[in-house]
This record gives C-alpha cells, sequence and structure tokens, in this order.
C-alpha cells in the first residue's frame, strides 16, 4: 500500500531545464521525510506538484490515498501548505487571516472562529491576534502561516523551506513546533537546504540535486554511506602532535589525517565513547596536554558533499545570490528557470547552522 | 478514499464539511474574498482616495480649461453649461474604467506575496478569487461614483432624467467598470510585479478613452477616428449614460457615422459589457488555474 505520500516518475520542465527529472517518492503515514537539496534543485517543484498547484508533464502522485492528477481538489481538502514565504495578508489581523483560510477551507464562519481563536492560542499570537500582519515579525508570520496551513488539521501536511530567512532564536521555536505537530502523527514532507533541520526534524531524508532523488533513507543510514565515526584531537602545544599522533594510530582504524595549523589531529575509529575515554587516558599517561577532544560522526553536510560532489549551499546555476526578491521574479518568467527561489543569505545560514566537523570529511 | 486518520498536532480531525453545491461555493468563497479585499481598502484608504482625486481633477481641468473652446452640437457656441452636462457621462465612464488598474495591481501583488499560491492550495472555488477581487472593486467605483456625483453637482451638472432613468445610467457605468477590471484581472495574473500591472492597466485606456466620444463631440475627428470613436465599447456606454441623465441635446444627431452602437446605446452598453466579462474572465479564470507565482 503506497504511503501517505507517493509520487511515481514525477517529470516536469521549463524550457530546456529539466526541474523534476523523474522523481519517486513514498512517505509512510505518520512519518516526516526530509527532502534536502540545493536551490535549484528541484525541491519547491516537487512540492507544488503534490500540492496540485503544477502540473507534471508526466508521472503519478497520489497524496492521502487521492490521486493528485485526477481529484485536486480532494487532495485539497487533506493537506495542508507552508510555502517558502509566508503567505499571509499582510493587511488582515492574524485572526482575520486564519478565520478567511478556515472559510475557504469550507468551515462554516462559527467553525473557522472558534478554530482560529485556539490556533493563535497554540502558535502563542494570542497576544498580537487583532493586530495587523504587517506589524509582525518574520517569526510571528512564519507562525501564522503555519496556523493557516493547520486551520483543517489536515493528515497531510507539506512544509517549503519553512525557517529560510529566521534567525537561529526563531528558527529553534518553529522547529519545536513541527516537533510537536510531528509528535500528532502527521504525515509531513519537509523541504529544506539545512542538513541540521533535516537531521533533527526528519524520520527519512531524501537528497536531490537536479531534479533527481540521489540518495535516501535514514539520517543514520546516510552518515553510515559516507564513513563512520572518529576521534577528533586538538593538542594544546605543537610539540605534542607527534606523541598524539602516536597514541592514536595505536586505536585507529585507517589513516589519519593532521592539521598542523590548528594542532587538529582526527582518525577514524569503531567503538564509540568507551574508546574515547581510553584515548584520553593514554593521551594523559603521555602527558599530552589536550585543548579539544571529541568523538565527531559525520554530518549530512559530509553526506551530501560525498554525493553531490559539491556542498549544500554550493549552487550549480553560480551563486545566484541576493534577496527573496530576486528569486521570486525569475520564476515568474516562464520557461527560464525551474524556479526555485533564492535563499535569502541561504548560503551563509547553512554554513552556521552545520556541525564544525565538515572541515575535516575531504581530508579523511 | 483516505485511509489516513492521524491528524495535526493531535487535535481530534476536524472534518472538512463536504463539498457542497458548485454555484454555492462559488458564491460564498466569493463573497469571503470580497470581504478580504474590502478590509484592505479600508486600512489602505490611500489608494480610495487617490483614486477620487484622479477623476475630480478631470472634471476641473476639463470643466474649466476646456469648456469655453468645445463645442457641442446643437448647442450655442462656448456654452460651458452644455459642455458640463456633455463632459460628466465621459469623466463618469473613464473613472470607471480605472478600475482595471486596482484589480491587475491587487491580483499580482497577492502573487507576488504567495497569497494566490495560498488560496490555490485550497479547496475552494477556482473562480473566487477573481471574482471577490472584482466584487471588492465594484464597491470602491460605486464609491467613487457617489463622491463624484456630488462633485459634478457642485459645479453646476444637472441631470435631467427621473431617478429610474438616472439610477439606470449609474448601473450601467458600474457594470462597464466591473467588466473592466476583469481586464485588470487578467493583467495582474499576466504580469511579474505589481508596478508593471498599475501601468499596463493604465496605458492603453488613455487612447481607449480618448478616441470615444467622452471629452469632446466626435465630430471634429478624422472619418477613420469617427468610425473608431463611434464603435468604441467604452463610447457606448458614455451615450448611454448620457441619454439615461438626459445629457443630450435635443436635436443632435446621436451618430455621426451611423455606427448601430451609437443608434441603440443602452442595449450596446450591456452587450459590450457583458462580452467584456465573459471573455476576460474566461481567460483570467483559465490563467489562475495554473498560475505560477
Amino acid at each position: 500500500m503506497p504511503g501517505a505520500i507517493y509520487a511515481e516518475g514525477l517529470v516536469k520542465t521549463f524550457g530546456d531545464v529539466r526541474a523534476l527529472d523523474g522523481v519517486d517518492l513514498d512517505v509512510p503515514e505518520g512519518t516526516v521525510l526530509g527532502m534536502l537539496g540545493p536551490n535549484g534543485a528541484g525541491k519547491t517543484t516537487a512540492v507544488r506538484v503534490l500540492t496540485t498547484l503544477l502540473q507534471p508533464d508526466r508521472g503519478k502522485a497520489v497524496v492521502a490515498g487521492i490521486d493528485v492528477l485526477a481529484h485536486p481538489d480532494q487532495v485539497r481538502r487533506s493537506i495542508g501548505l507552508s510555502g517558502q514565504f509566508a503567505a499571509v495578508d499582510e493587511y488582515l489581523t492574524g485572526r482575520e487571516n486564519l478565520i478567511m483560510v478556515g472559510q475557504l477551507y469550507q468551515m462554516s464562519g462559527r467553525d473557522a472562529k472558534r478554530r482560529a481563536a485556539e490556533l493563535l492560542e497554540r502558535f502563542h499570537l494570542g497576544d498580537a491576534a487583532d493586530r495587523t500582519a504587517k506589524t509582525y515579525s518574520g517569526g510571528m508570520r512564519r507562525r501564522l502561516d503555519l496556523a493557516a496551513a493547520l486551520v483543517v488539521s489536515p493528515p497531510v501536511m507539506f512544509m517549503d523551506e519553512p525557517t529560510t530567512g529566521l534567525d537561529p532564536r526563531n528558527r529553534q521555536a518553529l522547529w519545536d513546533v513541527i516537533q510537536e505537530l510531528v509528535a500528532g502523527g502527521t504525515t509531513l514532507l519537509l523541504t529544506t537546504q539545512y542538513l541540521e533541520e533535516a537531521d533533527r526534524l526528519a524520520h527519512d531524508i531524501c537528497v536531490v540535486d537536479h531534479g533527481k532523488v540521489i540518495a535516501r533513507g535514514t539520517s543514520d543510514q546516510l552518515k553510515a554511506r559516507t564513513g563512520g565515526e572518529r576521534v577528533e584531537v586538538v593538542v594544546h602545544a605543537s610539540e605534542h602532535i607527534s606523541i598524539a599522533d602516536e597514541v592514536l594510530r595505536g586505536f585507529g582504524k585507517g589513516e589519519g589525517t593532521i592539521e598542523p595549523h590548528i594542532r587538529k589531529l582526527t582518525i577514524p575509529v569503531t567503538g564509540g565513547a568507551k574508546l574515547l575515554a581510553e584515548v584520553i587516558r593514554e593521551l594523559d599517561a603521555r602527558g599530552v596536554e589536550i585543548d579539544d577532544i571529541g568523538l565527531r560522526r559525520p554530518t549530512l553536510d559530509d553526506v551530501f558533499i560525498s554525493l553531490t560532489g559539491h556542498a549544500a549551499e554550493a549552487d550549480e546555476n553560480g551563486g545566484k545570490g541576493g534577496g527573496g526578491a530576486v528569486g521570486r521574479q525569475k520564476k515568474g518568467r516562464k520557461g527560464a528557470e525551474p524556479g526555485e527561489p533564492v535563499a535569502p543569505s541561504g548560503a551563509a545560514d547553512a554554513a552556521e547552522a552545520v556541525d564544525a566537523g565538515v572541515t575535516t570529511n575531504k581530508e579523511a | 478514499m483516505t485511509t489516513v486518520t492521524r491528524t495535526a498536532g493531535g487535535d481530534a480531525h476536524i472534518r472538512t464539511p463536504q463539498p457542497r453545491g458548485g454555484l454555492g461555493r462559488s458564491i460564498r468563497d466569493s463573497l469571503v474574498v470580497a470581504k478580504r479585499n474590502l478590509i484592505r481598502m479600508i486600512r489602505i484608504p490611500e489608494v480610495v482616495i487617490f483614486g477620487l482625486i484622479q477623476p475630480i481633477m478631470f472634471v476641473v481641468l476639463f470643466t474649466y480649461v476646456f469648456g469655453g473652446s468645445i463645442n457641442i452640437p446643437g448647442a450655442p457656441a462656448g456654452n460651458a453649461q452644455a459642455y458640463r452636462e456633455f463632459l460628466m457621462a465621459g469623466i463618469f465612464a473613464q473613472t470607471v474604467t480605472f478600475a482595471t488598474a486596482g484589480a491587475g495591481a491587487g491580483i499580482a501583488d497577492d502573487m507576488h506575496k504567495g497569497l494566490i499560491d495560498r488560496f490555490r492550495s485550497l479547496p475552494m472555488s477556482r473562480g473566487a478569487v477573481l471574482t471577490g477581487r472584482t466584487l471588492a472593486d465594484l464597491v470602491q467605483t460605486a464609491l467613487t461614483l457617489v463622491v463624484l456625483a456630488v462633485v459634478a453637482l457642485l459645479i453646476g451638472w444637472r441631470a435631467h432624467e427621473n431617478i429610474a432613468g438616472v439610477l439606470s445610467g449609474f448601473a450601467l457605468l458600474l457594470l462597464l467598470g466591473y467588466a473592466f477590471s476583469w481586464i485588470g484581472a487578467l493583467i495582474g495574473l499576466s504580469v511579474r510585479t505589481p508596478e508593471a500591472a498599475t501601468s499596463g492597466g493604465l496605458i492603453w485606456l488613455f487612447p481607449l478613452t480618448f478616441i470615444s466620444n467622452a471629452f469632446v463631440p466626435v465630430d471634429g475627428m478624422p472619418t477613420f477616428l469617427q468610425h473608431v470613436a463611434e464603435w468604441n465599447p467604452f463610447s457606448a456606454t458614455v451615450a448611454a449614460a448620457r441619454e439615461l441623465f438626459g445629457n443630450t441635446i435635443g436635436g443632435a444627431p446621436k451618430s455621426v457615422t451611423g455606427a448601430w452602437p451609437m443608434e441603440h446605446p443602452v442595449l450596446a452598453s450591456v452587450i459590450w459589457s457583458v462580452l467584456i466579462i465573459a471573455f476576460f474572465r474566461t481567460l483570467a479564470v483559465r490563467k489562475y488555474r495554473s498560475a505560477t507565482a
């Protein structure tokens, strides 16, 4: 039986660009699929097809058991969509926005009002409920947008880069909200450029590049493909590097690397925390002073680099930097672009969001 | 049907009401969207106010700058009162066509902000976003006409027909405005920015409204333009309003070229407006279905 979100061989071209080049998806009910990929990979196009906004050239899509192409209106009853841009009317109050969306989901006026009040409380917008959304901060708008997507408690949710452009504090807050939803059993497809986000929220991850799913699995499975854990040591003094190296070789399961300028040694290991404790004792016994030591597991960024040959934030189309407006304009030009809007300062955010372990991977 | 039972946030699943009949849903959804647009108008009163200033300016400029030099057939030369009465139907008609720019800019803005995507992902009627917008514009147009009529009365315009005639005249003007806001809706869905929608909604209105019987009698135009002007859909409504307001000069021929719409302006006005709505609404709704923000 297909999952709550199912796609087979989705193809969508815009002019010469194959935004989707044969995408298959199968998201079991009650799970979260993180769709990970750089700008222009086809993530937004996939979401637009699954949410009935875009007709694919070829392929099949089933959402909540309903054929997307045959019965789009029925699909719309069962889904909630939170897009890349907080799609709320800024001249309406938070409450008015939610009531409107409820009524357009065909709820009665009274139900829509009651539901709006509930959601405003739940998303901590109660105090701001009767202010126009124009006065909201970016994080508040995102929360309102998410609330709008949840008006009918849809069994299937789509979130397209829900935290793009948010500061770390607001991102954290939104993650908490999403985790709450997921705990309630919603099936969720989440696209993101942030590896940490997929790692944190998704049960399964698929990595998309150039309109194709190039890898899928759990976060752990993908990391295992890239290689196992390793010990990283930063010694206090350069003189100790050679002794430390000797110690590490005694524990290591392969070739390590040394970065003398930052006095950092890395070596692949097996044995986890127990082994780490032994390494520390041994280094101590040999009189090596340590600034930092840790057991590092590969990050999804490592996975991305090993799969695609480029970092997640790298953009094949050549650094379409700049604000969201640029991306949006490109999107409007028919047939010119696959239509992935540019995330505001996406590269910088992605870099900041990942673990420090990335740097050593290439040499390892 | 769906076997999915678990729901977002662990709430008891709120059952989406069964689909109601197509027309009922369409009307209700349109009203919901219209209400939203009217709230916006109240919260951004500048738009309404600027929408009022321009026609008032036109009334004053045309009346006092051109008024003395334009001869109305059948009236004594340089009769300013005759021109005032002649002009007002033209100004009213031009004013209602400016709804085009408002509808276009509003819809382009909704596209730009991702709201159209949101609406398109909801189980709502496919035409409702556009119908709601054009209905809200109709309310704004009506409001503008009321203010403009008061200004017109102040500078000496008078209607000479009974109240039913006058109201019918305004009804035809509103119908024309409603028709033009559908052209605006299509423009709004076709351009990339609200700014483009505003200028794209206005530039062609100038030749359209000036190559007509609205501001000067067509007698003085070259023969070719006389034909264009008298078949211009816009002219039909101007002539109809003039007739219904009793602002025609008795004895003057209705048409210079013998064009059918000028001989039967009321009927022609209705036909033109209905045709414009049917044509542009069809195109706009089709475009909306595949709209890509």
